[in-house]
C-alpha cells in the first residue's frame, strides 16, 4: 500500500477526477455489440481436436462394482476411454474431498464416472452410453437435518483425513464437513433483557447460476509436456494452482501449466474455482498432442457444476420495546452436497456475518456444512449472505411488528456504524447504511398507501438491509503490469476476469486517472497465466478494490519513472511535474508541456545526442496485510477474517393479484455504498441486473429434485429465469459513496450485494399485501394464490 | 453427409455437404466459421443462437441446415460492416451488455423489431426480446437502448 500514498496522490486530491467516477463506455463494449468478443467455445483448434463426453452416475449414492469400457472402445472414432483408475487424483480449493472421476463410490446423480474421447462430439456421446457400469446402491440422504442424525449414511468416511485450509473444522465420522461458530457477549442475559423473543425456522432451496455460456474447457498437453488449458473461468490462477496440486503425481507443476481465459459468458460464482475443468486437464494428458474439448450441455450445467446451497436457518432474536436488539442466535444448516471443497467456505462466510449489518451485544452464530447426496454446493453471487438474509430480514420485520415499532425505524435504531464491534470482534469500517435506509424509504414512499393499479389488487411495501464482506484467504492478492506504447497508448495486464461486471473498464479508468491517458487508449484484456501477473480469483466482489489497488500502484510507479526521466533530461524538479491531457506539465514552468508519446518508448534526446529514459513500464501489487484467519475455533474471536463490509438497503412496492397470485414489482429501489463508484453506469448495471436475479430467486426459480436425488428441471423450460417481460416497472439504483480508506479512490466492491436483499423484501411485501407470511423460498404465484385461497376458506371474513 | 445445401451467409455463397441431423447452428459455427451465434441451450429456450433467416429471426439450434438450403442467413458478423447500425451504437453507448454472450442474438432481435416498428413502445421492445435470455443486465439497459435507437437519439 505504501506506493499509493505520498506526493503522487497530490493531483488526485486537489483536482477533480477526470476519468474515475465518470460513466465511461465499456472498453469491451465494441467487441460485444459487433460479435467480435471471443469465448472459449469460439476458438478453433484444427483437425486434431478431440471431443470428450462423460459417463454419469444414475444413482445418488452407490458403490461402483465394475466398469466395462470394451464396447465403447470398439466404437469407430473413439480414441480413448478413461476412468477413475487412470486418474486417482483428488482436488479441491479449500478442502480436497473430490476425485477427478468418482472412485469406488458415487455421491450424486450426474457425477462423472468415466469419459470417452473421440474424434467428434456425437461419437463421444454415443460411445459414453456404451460404457457399462455396475453399481451397488447405498442409502442416500438429501436433507441436511436428516444427514446430521447419527443413523444417517456417512458420505465421506475419509473426512478426517482430507487436507483443508486451517480455518475449517471437519468432524470425522459424521457428515459435518465444517462448523463455524462465532460467539460474543452474554446470550442468556441478552434474551432475558428482551421484551419480546421471536423464534422461527426459514428454508431456502438450491438455485442455479444460469450463466448463458455453459462451462467449456479445451486442453492440450504438447509433446514437450506443456499443458495448456483454455477455460471459461473466473479464476485462471486458482485453476492453475488446483491443476498443479492435483496433477503433481504426473510430474506437472505450475511452470508446466498455462491457463488461458478468454471472455466469459457470465459467472455469478459458477465459474469460480475448478469444477468440470479438471476433466479437460486430465483428459489432455491421456491423448498427448491432441487438444481435447469438453462442453457441458445445458442439463449438465444445471446438475454438475456448483449449485447454490440449500439452507435451513433457525433464528432466535430478542428486542426491547424501545427497539434495541438485545441478542441474536442464528443456526444455519447447509445442504452442501456431495463435495464441499468450495462450498464449505460459503458456510464459513455466513458463520462470521449472519447477524446482518446490526449492532447486537450478544451473538451466537453457528453455521454447519452438511454433506448430502445432491450435486456439490458452491459459490453463487451473494456467497451465503443471499441465503441467510432471507430469513434474517423477514424475522426482523416480524420482530419490529411484535414490539409495535415501524420496521424501518427498527432497522435505523440497530444499524451498524463505523467502529462498532463486528460479530468476530474486529471493528466495522466506514459505511453509509443509515443513509441507504433513508434514501430507499424516501424513494418507495415508505408509510404511504398506494392504490392498486388493477381491480382487486393488493399492494405491499417492504424494506430490508444487507451487508457482505469478501470471503477470501487472508493472503488473497492482486498484481498488475503496465507498459506504454510508441503512440502513448497503454497496455495493462491483470489476471482478474471480465465476467461482464466491467472490471477491465474500471481498471482502465484507474490507469487513465493516474496517467492522464483517456480510457480508450488503454487496453486491458483477459489473461493468460504466463503473460499476466497473479490474481487470486475474480470472486467475492473484491477485484475492483484489490486489483484496483494493484493497478493504481503500477500506474503510480510508471508515473514516478516518467517524472524521473523528465527530471534527468530537462532538469525540472520531480515535485513540480504533473500529468495532464497525455502530457507532462510543470507547476513552475507553465510553458512546459511534453507529450507522453514523444518519449515513453523512445526516451528523451539531450543536446549531445544521447537519450534519457526508455520504455516506461510499471508494476503494482496488493495484499491486505491486516487480514488474518486465526481465531478461537470455539468462539470465532480474535482474528480479522474479513477485510471490510459493503452495506446497503433495498425496498420495493409490489402489487399482488390475490386470485392468481401474480406479483408485479411496481417499483424497486436499491442503495449500496460503493465507497466510490469508479464507473457509475457500470455500478448501476450491477444494481439493476443483480436485483432482478435476486427477485427471480424469490418469485419463481428453484431446483426441484425427485426422491432419488435426480434434478427434475435442468433446463430453461422448467427452470424459469426472467425474460425482458419480467422486469420491474421501475428500478431506482442509488449509489452511496462513503469512501473505503484502503480502496482505490475510496472504492469497495458492490456487485454481488445487489441481489442479497431481494428475497426478504418480496416476502415482506407479499405479507404486507395479502397478510400471509412465507418462511420458505420461492414465493411463487402458485403458492401465493393457494395460500390466499386457504386463508379465505378458514377466515372468510378476512377477505375483501 | 450427402445432402447438398447452398446457403448465403452474410452475403457469401457456401455450397456445403451436410448431415441431415446437423443444425444450422452447428454448420454456421463449425463449417462456415461464424461464431457470433452461441451455443447456450440447444433446445430453443435461450435465444443465444439467434440468426436472421431470410430476414426473420430464428433459433439456429432448432433449424436443420438442410432446411436453410437456398436461404439468406445473416449473423451479427454481417451487420454493421459499413459502421455500427444505430441500435448497435445505442447498445454500446448505454453500456447495455455485460458478459455479452447474449448480445449477438439480442442485436438481431432488436434489428428485426426496428425494421418492422421503427418507433416501438417499451412493451413492444420487451415482447421482441422475450425470447433472448440475459442473466446479467436485468434487461433495463438493453430496453432503453433499443427505445433510444427507435427514437433516433
Amino acid at each position: 500500500m505504501s506506493a499509493t500514498v505520498g506526493r503522487a496522490d497530490r493531483a488526485n486530491a486537489m483536482e477533480e477526477l477526470r476519468h474515475v467516477g465518470h460513466p465511461e463506455v465499456r472498453i469491451d463494449g465494441l467487441d460485444k455489440v459487433t460479435g467480435a468478443a471471443v469465448f472459449v467455445d469460439d476458438l478453433d483448434f484444427g483437425p486434431d481436436l478431440l471431443h470428450a463426453a462423460v459417463v454419469e452416475s444414475p444413482h445418488a449414492h452407490a458403490r461402483i462394482l465394475r466398469i466395462d469400457t470394451s464396447e465403447a472402445e470398439a466404437v469407430p472414432g473413439v480414441v480413448r476411454v478413461v476412468t477413475g483408475a487412470d486418474f486417482p487424483f483428488t482436488f479441491g480449493l479449500y478442502m480436497q474431498d473430490r476425485s477427478v472421476f468418482a472412485r469406488d463410490v458415487v455421491r450424486f446423480v450426474g457425477e462423472q464416472v468415466a469419459a470417452v474421447i473421440a474424434r467428434d462430439p456425437r461419437t463421444a456421446r454415443e460411445a459414453a452410453r456404451r460404457v457399462r457400469v455396475e453399481y451397488q446402491e447405498r442409502r442416500a440422504v438429501f436433507d441436511p437435518i436428516e444427514a446430521l442424525a447419527t443413523e444417517a449414511p456417512r458420505l465421506h468416511p475419509g473426512l478426517g483425513d482430507y487436507p483443508h485450509v486451517p480455518w475449517f473444522f471437519p468432524e470425522a465420522d459424521s457428515n459435518v464437513a465444517h462448523r463455524r461458530r462465532t460467539i460474543r457477549g452474554d446470550l442468556e442475559a441478552g434474551f432475558a433483557a428482551a421484551d419480546v423473543v421471536l423464534e422461527d425456522t426459514y428454508r431456502v432451496p438450491r438455485y442455479a447460476h444460469c450463466a448463458l455460456e455453459p462451462h467449456v474447457v479445451v486442453a492440450r498437453q504438447d509433446h514437450a509436456g506443456r499443458l495448456t488449458v483454455w477455460a471459461a473461468s473466473q479464476s485462471p490462477y486458482t485453476q492453475r494452482n488446483v491443476f498443479a496440486r492435483a496433477l503433481e503425481p504426473l510430474g506437472l507443476s505450475h511452470q508446466d501449466i498455462l491457463v488461458i481465459t478468454p471472455y466469459v459468458g457470465g459467472g455469478f460464482g459458477g465459474k469460480a474455482g475448478v469444477s468440470m475443468e479438471i476433466l479437460g486437464a486430465v483428459l489432455a494428458t491421456a491423448v498427448r498432442g491432441h487438444p481435447v474439448k469438453l462442453r457441458w450441455t445445458r442439463e449438465q450445467e444445471f446438475y454438475n457444476t456448483y449449485q447454490r446451497q440449500g439452507l435451513v436457518a433457525r433464528l432466535k432474536v430478542g428486542a426491547r420495546r424501545d427497539g434495541t436488539i438485545t441478542a441474536l442466535e442464528h443456526r444455519l444448516f447447509w445442504d452442501a452436497g456431495a463435495y464441499v471443497e468450495y462450498g464449505a467456505n460459503v458456510v464459513n462466510a455466513a458463520g462470521l456475518s449472519a447477524t446482518g449489518p446490526y449492532r447486537i451485544p450478544a451473538v451466537a452464530l453457528e453455521s454447519v456444512c452438511v454433506y448430502t447426496n445432491l450435486p456439490p454446493g458452491g459459490p453463487y453471487r451473494g456467497f451465503g449472505y443471499s441465503e441467510f438474509t432471507f430469513g434474517l430480514e423477514v424475522h426482523l420485520t416480524r420482530l419490529a411488528r411484535a414490539i409495535g415499532m415501524d420496521p424501518v425505524e427498527f432497522r435505523r435504531r440497530n444499524a451498524i456504524v463505523e467502529g462498532d464491534l463486528l460479530p468476530y470482534g474486529a471493528h466495522m469500517n466506514p459505511s453509509g447504511l443509515h443513509r441507504a435506509i433513508d434514501r430507499v424509504a424516501e424513494v418507495i414512499r415508505w408509510g404511504e398507501e398506494e392504490a392498486p393499479q388493477r381491480p382487486g389488487g393488493k399492494v405491499g411495501k417492504a424494506l430490508a438491509c444487507f451487508w457482505k464482506a469478501p470471503a477470501m484467504p487472508p493472503n488473497a492478492s492482486s498484481a498488475s503490469f503496465l507498459k506504454f506504447n510508441e503512440d502513448g497508448s497503454v497496455n495493462v495486464t491483470v489476471s482478474g476476469m471480465e465476467l461482464g461486471q466491467g472490471y477491465l473498464t474500471v481498471m482502465a479508468q484507474v490507469v487513465a486517472e493516474v496517467l492522464a491517458v483517456p480510457p480508450d487508449k488503454i487496453r486491458v484484456e483477459t489473461p493468460d497465466t504466463d503473460r499476466n501477473p497473479y490474481e487470486w480469483q475474480t470472486v467475492a466482489s473484491h477485484v475492483t478494490w484489490s486489483c484496483g489497488n494493484a493497478v493504481r500502484a503500477a500506474a503510480l510507479e510508471a508515473r514516478e519513472k516518467i517524472f524521473a526521466v523528465v527530471h534527468a533530461a530537462h532538469g525540472l524538479e520531480e515535485g513540480s511535474l504533473y500529468l495532464e491531457d497525455e502530457c507532462v506539465r510543470c507547476d513552475t514552468d507553465p510553458e512546459f508541456s511534453l507529450p507522453l508519446r514523444d518519449f515513453v518508448v523512445a526516451g528523451i534526446a539531450t543536446a549531445d545526442g544521447t537519450y534519457r529514459g526508455g520504455p516506461i513500464v510499471g508494476s503494482g501489487t496488493f495484499m491486505p496485510e491486516f487480514s488474518s484467519s486465526h481465531s478461537d475455533p470455539a468462539t470465532g474471536q480474535g482474528g480479522h477474517p474479513n477485510v471490510h463490509y459493503t452495506v446497503g438497503a433495498a425496498g420495493l412496492t409490489l402489487e399482488v393479484d390475490p386470485e392468481t397470485g401474480k406479483m408485479e414489482v411496481r417499483q424497486a429501489a436499491l442503495a449500496v455504498d460503493a465507497g466510490k463508484a469508479l464507473n457509475p453506469s457500470l455500478a448501476e448495471g450491477q444494481i439493476v441486473g443483480g436485483l432482478l436475479q435476486g427477485l427471480a430467486t424469490a418469485m419463481y426459480e428453484d431446483m426441484r429434485f425427485d426422491e432419488s436425488g435426480r434434478l427434475l428441471n435442468p433446463n430453461f423450460t422448467d427452470y424459469k429465469i426472467p425474460t425482458a417481460e419480467d422486469v420491474p416497472d421501475e428500478v431506482v439504483p442509488i449509489i452511496l459513496e462513503v469512501p473505503q480508506p484502503d480502496g482505490p479512490f475510496g472504492a469497495r466492491g458492490m456487485g454481488e450485494h445487489t441481489m442479497i436483499a431481494a428475497a426478504p423484501v418480496v416476502a415482506d411485501a407479499v405479507e404486507a399485501a395479502v397478510g400471509i407470511r412465507f418462511n420458505a423460498m420461492p414465493i411463487t404465484a402458485e403458492r401465493v394464490a393457494l395460500a390466499v385461497a386457504r386463508k379465505e376458506e378458514s377466515h372468510p371474513w378476512a377477505s375483501t | 453427409m450427402g445432402h447438398r445445401a447452398t446457403l448465403r451467409v452474410n452475403g457469401e455463397r457456401w455450397d456445403l455437404e451436410v448431415d441431415p441431423a446437423e443444425t444450422l447452428l452447428e454448420v454456421l459455427r463449425t463449417r462456415v466459421g461464424v461464431k457470433s451465434p452461441k451455443v447456450g441451450c440447444e433446445r430453443g429456450d435461450c435465444g443465444s443462437c439467434t440468426v436472421l433467416l431470410d430476414g426473420q429471426t430464428v433459433r439456429s439450434c432448432l433449424v436443420l441446415a438442410v432446411e436453410a438450403d437456398g436461404a439468406e442467413v445473416t449473423t451479427l458478423e454481417g451487420i454493421g460492416r459499413e459502421g455500427l447500425a444505430p441500435v448497435q451504437r445505442a447498445l454500446l453507448e448505454h453500456n447495455s451488455f455485460q458478459c455479452g454472450f447474449c448480445a449477438p442474438g439480442i442485436v438481431l432481435s432488436a434489428m428485426e423489431l426496428l425494421a418492422e416498428h421503427p418507433r416501438p413502445t417499451r412493451h413492444q421492445v420487451q415482447e421482441a426480446l422475450a425470447g433472448n435470455l440475459c442473466r446479467c443486465t436485468g434487461y433495463e439497459p438493453i430496453i432503453r437502448a433499443v427505445l433510444a435507437a427507435g427514437e433516433g437519439t
